[in-house]
């Protein structure tokens, strides 16, 4: 008989499943066992693609209670696409929603920081315009301009200490986490992410730049996050960081 | 003028090695004896970063093998157009010297499954495979080597043998073969064949690049052997005679050392490779 790849798919991923018929070792026995091998490759490398993206999840839940929740995740999530590098978007949101894990908030979050820096990691090269650009704006310029920022910045925002969480647990030295909320901007100045834990004025700020907000907009919406947010401040962070790339004004929208 | 012609035409008939990022600047250093590299291609299929920069820059001194695994030959449903274009990408900017996947599929109902699963050969099957390979060369616009897989089971279905099945797509299709001796040795033994039977029909004036990697050893069911393939450990005695006695009848070919799992000291890898240059030297060109 002939199996399809839709029964052969099935019992992959439900071990449950009985293995199909029409198998066997090609001397007339059943494959019964053999099938798992497969079985295990699928598991075991989708696995460890999640393991490789995710280590700040790992230490925190130990490396076979990782393994474990990776298997629920893997059989609800397969991949949808060949590329592993993008393996595990939606793992963040699994977590949010794992029931069982529910007493550990700050979980999905960190899962979320580990998420970003991946995006970081592979996200397009860019050049940064000189800083010079900036201050030679007139405040007409200023009141409509558009920052483009570098394909490698991210911003998480949390009510978890995640970067201190995300620290303690990857980073030899770092010191327990003590709480509070914290907001991280990952950027790439070459190949390497950095992490660094920023004021909610300024996340706020990146966001709506992000958004496509004009500067004074993006002011607005730093200010009604963090009442004395400085403009000067959060623009001179993006510069000495490489992390603008256009400036767009009146004409070039 | 852009110069966008290839700077390595092929792979050299010496020792290759599966790149990993780990030993850039060991190959830096001194890589001999492994004179070319392959990647995986969808390792590289990222916007930018330390990937893509070291590749661009191995590939000015190396001729590079992008070796594709997730594009599902093999597989009932069509081809993944956009991964398809993505492969066309890599090759386009790259421009490797070789350019190969497997006779496996690993896609069904839109979920990829990260591993090369087994398929029947029948003509239904030989079909499908030479339609999914015209598409291919297509798109990308080159040839591409076919890779014989590694087998734990067998289909009762199947009516053609895997060194005809093969023989016959390239005939179709014209593309080459990639002939992975550890899979031969895997797969005679897993399914109790003989392995020196396999590459005698193997049509080896098609072959443009041989694999060699490690494999356990269990067992099955009934007590029998179940090699599987690892690639996480050194090639195995029996799989360097059966090199020999390929390398023998298919004349030098470019030979690549895989190890995927473990991944061991460059030193370890260039052992390896330079027990494959032995090979080689062995056999008149």
């Amino acid at each position: 008989m002939s199996v399809s790849q839709t029964a052969f798919h099935t019992a992959l991923l439900d071990a449950s499943e009985a293995v199909p018929e029409g198998l066997s070792d090609g001397v007339g026995h059943p494959a019964g066992s053999r099938f798992s091998v497969y079985r295990n490759n699928v598991a075991v490398s989708l696995t460890e693609a999640l393991e490789l993206s995710f280590p700040a999840i790992v230490k925190l839940l130990g490396e076979e209670n990782f393994k474990g929740l990776a298997g629920i995740f893997l059989r609800q999530n397969p991949p949808e696409t060949p590329i592993m590098m993008q393996y595990g978007a939606a793992f963040p949101d699994f977590l949010a929603g794992f029931e069982p894990l529910a007493h550990i908030g700050y979980l999905p979050d960190v899962a979320r920081l580990e998420q970003a820096v991946r995006v970081s990691y592979h996200a397009a090269d860019a050049t940064p315009v000189d800083p010079e650009v900036l201050q030679e704006l007139s405040p007409e310029e200023l009141a409509t301009a558009r920052l483009e920022l570098a394909p490698s910045l991210q911003v998480i925002r949390s009510p978890w200490p995640i970067h201190q969480i995300w620290a303690y647990n990857l980073e030899e030295g770092s010191p327990k986490p003590t709480g509070g909320a914290q907001s991280v901007l990952i950027l790439r100045p070459e190949f390497d992410p950095e992490l660094t834990p920023i004021s909610s004025g300024i996340a706020a700020f990146i966001i709506a730049l992000l958004r496509g907000e004009t500067l004074p907009e993006a002011n607005e919406a730093a200010i009604e996050s963090e009442e004395d947010f400085d403009l000067s401040h959060g623009l001179g962070l993006l510069l000495s960081a490489q992390a603008i790339t256009r400036i767009k004004t009146g004409e070039d929208q | 003028m852009l110069d966008n012609s290839p700077r390595f035409a092929a792979l050299p008939a010496a020792p290759g090695v599966g790149y990993k990022p780990q030993h850039f600047s060991d190959i830096l250093k001194d890589a001999a004896p492994v004179e070319w590299l392959e990647i995986h291609a969808e390792n590289y299929m990222g916007d930018g970063g330390r990937p893509i920069a070291q590749l661009r820059h191995l590939s000015e001194l190396f001729a590079i093998s992008v070796h594709g695994v997730g594009l599902s030959i093999g597989g009932e449903c069509d081809l993944d157009t956009d991964h398809l274009a993505r492969l066309k990408h890599i090759c386009s900017w790259l421009q490797p010297a070789s350019f190969s996947e497997h006779l496996a599929w690993s896609t069904h109902d839109s979920h990829f499954l990260n591993d090369l699963l087994p398929l029947p050969y029948t003509k239904a099957t030989l079909n499908r495979v030479t339609d999914h390979i015209d598409q291919v060369q297509e798109v990308v616009g080159r040839q591409m080597l076919l890779e014989n897989p590694s087998s734990y089971l067998a289909f009762d279905e199947s009516t053609y043998a895997e060194t005809d099945f093969l023989d016959e797509v390239a005939k179709r299709t014209g593309c080459g073969l990639l002939l992975d001796v550890n899979n031969v040795f895997v797969s005679a033994t897993n399914l109790k064949i003989d392995p020196y039977a396999y590459i005698d029909a193997f049509p080896l004036a098609r072959v443009g690049e041989i694999h060699l990697g490690g494999h356990d050893e269990e067992t099955d069911d009934h007590g029998a052997p179940l090699l599987i393939d690892s690639h996480g450990r050194e090639v195995a005695d029996p799989v360097w005679t059966l090199l020999d006695y390929t390398l023998e009848h298919s004349g030098p070919r470019p030979i690549l050392i895989e190890w995927d799992a473990n991944i061991p000291e460059w030193s370890e890898l260039a052992d390896e490779a330079r027990r494959a240059a032995t090979a080689l030297q062995k056999v008149p060109a």
